[in-house]
C-alpha cells in the first residue's frame, strides 16, 4: 500500500466538472483506485495524506493571490503537475474578465466588493509554474483522463491528440455540418470530445479549445463568408478557450 | 468553565462541491456565532454574461456547476423563452425533463452513497467504503453511470451537454435510442427502491426544525425542470417573475456567495426536504409506496433524513424516466425558432439541491443587458447557519471531535454546492 503511487486532486476557480470527470469513470474508478493511494481530494474524501505528491492533478484557473501562491507550493511539492480542463489550461470562462475591469465586475455582482479577494486577470497554470501535461476541454474527456493517469502510472507518454475536431468527425463518418451551412470551430479546435457537437447537427463551439498551429485566419474568412457578423466571430473565439493565444489572439482581430 | 471559549471548526469541508469552511465559537454555553464561511473565488457569471447573445446562456451558465449544468441550462432556456414569448411543445418539454433525470439521478446517487453515507457509515469516504463493502460503491457507481448515461443519449454528454437551445434540442433522440436505455433504468428503478430501505436503516439523530420549505409549483406534476409559481408551506405563493421581489440577497464579510432571504421572513430551505413536503401528493406510486414502506410520514423536519427524501426523489427521477420514454414520440422538429425580443423575465428549474432561479434583461437584437442568478445553495445558507446553531444547541455537550463531525454532517445534509453557490465550505467551531 505505502508503495503505491501518491495523487493529489486540486480546486483552484472552477466548476468541479473535470474532478468530477474522475468520479464518472464509473467502469475503471475502482481499478484505479486499486493501484494509486489518494492523497488529498477534498470533492470525495475527508481523508490526507501530506505531501510530497507523485502525481498532482490541477482543476482551475488562478484568480486570487491565494491561489497564485498555492499552486507553486503544489509545483515545489509534486513529481507531476497535470493541468485539466479549459480552466487550468486557458484561464476558463471566467478568463472573460482579462478584458474588463474586474471593479467594475464585481461591482456589478456584490454588494460590498470591498470584501473580496480576487486578482484582474484569470490565468491557466501554466502562465505561473512549468506544467508537465495538459489535458484541454470543457470538460476534459473521461478517456484521456484514464489514459493519462495510466501513462503515469507506467511510465509512458500519454496520448494527446494533437488533431482537429474534423479527423473524428471523419472517423465516425459525420456530414461536415459546416459544408451543410453551420458555422463549425471543429477545424481549429483540438481533438478529443469525440466530435459530438456535429454529431448532433450543432457547429462545434471550441470547449477543447486550440489545436496546434490552428488556422483561424481562414476559418473566420469562411464563417464572414456564410454571414457571420464580426460581433459573432468576436465571441466564437472569445468563449472557454478565449485567453489561450491563438483564440486570443483570432479575437482581437474582430474587435475589442 | 461557564465563560470558557470553545472553538469548532474545519478549514476546508470535505465532500461538498466547492470550497467553504465553518466557524462556530461558544462560550460557555451560550453561542456566540456560527458561520459558514465561503471562499471559493468569484467567478463574476453575471457580470461577463453582459454583452453576450441570448442564445449563448445556457451553455455559458452551465459551466457555474459541473455537478448541475442541466439546471442551469434550463432555468437560463426557460427565462429566454419566457422573455421572447415562446412556448415549446410537450415532446420537447418532456425531453428535457428526462434529461432532467438523468442529471437527478446521477447527482442523487453521487451525493446519497459517496457524499453523504460516508457520514453516516463512520468512513472518511467511499473509497474507504469500498474496501470494505465493494458491492455498495459498485452500485452507487451503475446508479450514477445510469443517470450519466441519459444526459449523453439526451445532452450529447454528461458534463456540460451540448444538445440543449433555446427553443428545443439542435436534435431528438429516436424513440429507438431512449428505449434502449430501459433495462437499465429497470435496474436502476429496482435499486432506488432497495436504496430507501436502505438509507432508512442508517442512525440519525433526534433532531428537527421548523422549515419555511420552498420549491417551484409545476402545476400538477412533481417539479423537475420548471414551475410557474414559487410556493411555500407558509402561504408564499408567487409568479417566479417576482421571484425578487420576495427573496433578497445580502453579501456578508465571510461569504463569496451572496444569502438569500425571504422579504420579512428570514431564512427558508429549497431542496429535497421542501418538494417532497409541498409535493408529496403527486410523487409516483412507487415513490410515494417506498416512503410509506419505511414509515417516511409527509413531512420530513429531521434534515439528516434528507438521504431518505433524495433516495424517495431517486425512485421518482427513474419512474418519471421510464415513464417519458414509454410515451415519447420523436417531434417533427427538434426545436422552434427563437427570435429575441427585447424584455425581462425569470426563469427556474428545480436543481438536485433546490430551485435555482434566473433573471435576465435582453434587447432587441438579443443582447444580454443584465443578468441574475440565485443558486438553491445561495438561498440555503442562512438556513444552514440557523440549523448549526440549533444544533450545537441541542447537542453542545458532544467533545469536540464528534460535534465537528455531525456539524459537518449538518452542512452536508443540504449537499451543498459551492460551485454553485460562488462556491465551498470551512467549518470551525469555537468555544469559549
Amino acid at each position: 500500500m505505502a508503495d503505491l503511487p501518491t495523487i493529489a486532486i486540486w480546486k483552484f476557480s472552477s466548476c468541479d466538472g473535470c474532478q468530477l470527470t474522475l468520479l464518472d469513470c464509473e467502469d475503471e474508478l475502482l481499478g484505479i483506485l486499486g493501484r494509486v493511494q489518494i492523497a488529498y481530494f477534498p470533492e470525495a474524501t475527508r481523508a490526507e495524506i501530506e505531501g510530497p505528491w507523485d502525481v498532482s492533478l490541477v482543476e482551475g484557473s488562478v484568480t486570487t493571490p491565494e491561489e497564485a501562491e498555492r499552486i507553486k507550493e503544489i509545483r515545489e511539492k509534486s513529481g507531476l503537475v497535470v493541468a485539466i480542463g479549459a480552466c487550468a489550461t486557458a484561464g476558463g470562462i471566467q478568463a472573460l474578465r482579462n478584458w474588463a475591469n474586474v471593479k467594475e465586475f464585481a461591482s456589478i455582482v456584490y454588494a460590498h466588493p470591498e470584501y473580496l479577494e480576487t486578482l484582474e486577470t484569470s490565468t491557466p497554470h501554466s502562465d505561473h509554474i512549468d506544467i508537465d501535461l495538459e489535458l484541454q476541454g470543457c470538460p476534459i474527456s473521461k478517456a484521456q483522463l484514464v489514459d493519462a493517469l495510466l501513462a503515469v502510472l507506467s511510465g509512458r507518454r500519454p496520448n494527446v491528440p494533437t488533431s482537429a475536431v474534423c479527423v473524428e468527425c471523419k472517423r465516425r463518418q459525420t456530414p461536415c455540418v459546416q459544408v451543410l451551412g453551420t458555422p463549425c470551430l471543429g477545424p481549429v479546435t483540438q481533438a478529443g470530445c469525440g466530435a459530438i457537437c456535429p454529431s448532433f447537427a450543432r457547429g462545434c463551439y471550441g470547449c477543447f479549445g486550440p489545436k496546434e498551429t490552428p488556422n483561424t485566419v481562414s476559418l473566420a474568412k469562411r464563417w464572414s463568408e456564410m454571414g457571420a457578423s464580426e460581433d459573432q466571430l468576436l465571441r466564437a473565439f472569445r468563449t472557454f478557450n478565449g485567453y489561450k493565444p491563438a483564440f486570443r489572439e483570432e479575437s482581437a482581430r474582430h474587435g475589442g | 468553565m461557564a465563560d470558557e471559549t470553545r472553538t469548532i471548526k474545519t478549514d476546508y469541508l470535505a465532500r461538498v462541491e466547492g470550497e467553504g469552511g465553518m466557524l462556530i465559537r461558544l462560550k460557555g454555553n451560550a453561542i456566540e456565532e456560527v458561520k459558514l464561511n465561503i471562499f471559493e473565488p468569484p467567478r463574476f457569471f453575471e457580470a461577463f454574461l453582459r454583452g453576450r447573445y441570448f442564445t449563448e446562456a445556457p451553455d455559458i451558465t452551465a459551466r457555474i456547476c459541473g455537478i448541475c449544468p442541466v439546471a442551469y441550462q434550463t432555468a437560463a432556456i426557460n427565462s429566454m423563452e419566457s422573455i421572447c414569448g415562446v412556448k415549446v411543445e410537450d415532446q420537447i418539454r418532456q425531453l428535457r425533463r428526462l434529461l432532467y433525470c438523468g442529471e437527478w439521478i446521477e447527482s442523487h446517487a453521487l451525493h446519497i452513497y459517496m457524499l453523504h453515507a460516508p457520514d453516516f457509515l463512520g468512513y472518511p469516504s467511499a473509497i474507504e467504503i469500498a474496501k470494505d463493502a465493494p458491492e455498495v460503491v459498485e452500485t452507487a457507481l451503475r446508479l450514477k453511470k445510469i443517470g450519466n448515461h441519459i444526459m449523453t443519449v439526451v445532452g450529447g454528454r454528461e458534463i456540460h451537454p451540448i444538445n440543449v437551445k433555446v427553443g428545443g434540442f439542435y436534435k431528438a433522440p429516436s424513440k429507438a435510442e431512449l428505449e434502449a436505455m430501459v433495462p437499465d433504468l429497470e435496474w436502476a428503478l429496482e435499486t432506488s427502491l432497495e436504496t430507501v430501505k436502505w438509507a432508512n436503516t442508517l442512525d440519525f439523530p433526534d433532531f428537527e426544525m421548523d422549515y419555511e420549505f420552498a420549491a417551484l409549483d409545476a402545476g400538477g406534476v412533481y417539479p423537475i425542470e420548471g414551475g410557474e409559481r414559487f410556493v411555500s408551506n407558509r402561504g408564499l405563493d408567487i409568479p417566479i417573475d417576482e421571484f425578487y421581489e420576495h427573496v433578497v440577497e445580502e453579501h456578508v464579510k465571510h461569504a463569496n456567495a451572496l444569502q438569500g432571504h425571504l422579504k420579512e421572513r428570514g431564512s427558508f430551505l429549497v431542496g429535497p426536504l421542501a418538494r417532497y413536503a409541498l409535493w408529496y401528493d403527486l410523487l409516483s406510486d412507487e415513490a410515494r409506496g417506498a416512503a410509506e414502506g419505511v414509515g417516511l410520514g409527509k413531512v420530513v423536519k429531521n434534515p439528516f433524513k434528507s438521504i431518505i427524501v433524495r433516495s424517495v426523489e431517486l425512485v421518482e427521477a427513474c419512474v418519471e424516466a421510464l415513464r417519458i420514454i414509454r410515451e415519447y414520440e420523436q417531434p417533427a422538429e427538434p426545436a422552434i425558432e427563437v427570435k429575441p425580443k427585447a424584455g425581462a423575465a425569470c426563469g427556474a428549474s428545480e436543481a438536485p439541491r433546490g430551485t435555482l432561479c434566473h433573471r435576465y434583461e435582453i434587447d432587441a437584437n438579443g443582447i444580454i443587458l443584465d443578468a441574475t442568478i440565485t443558486p438553491p445553495t445561495a438561498q440555503n445558507q442562512p438556513q444552514i447557519e440557523a440549523d448549526l446553531r440549533g444544533f450545537v444547541g441541542q447537542f453542545m455537550d458532544l467533545p469536540n471531535e464528534e460535534l465537528t463531525l455531525r456539524c459537518e454532517q449538518a452542512i452536508r445534509n443540504y449537499d451543498p454546492c459551492i460551485s454553485c453557490a460562488t462556491h465551498f465550505l470551512t467549518l470551525e467551531i469555537e468555544r469559549g
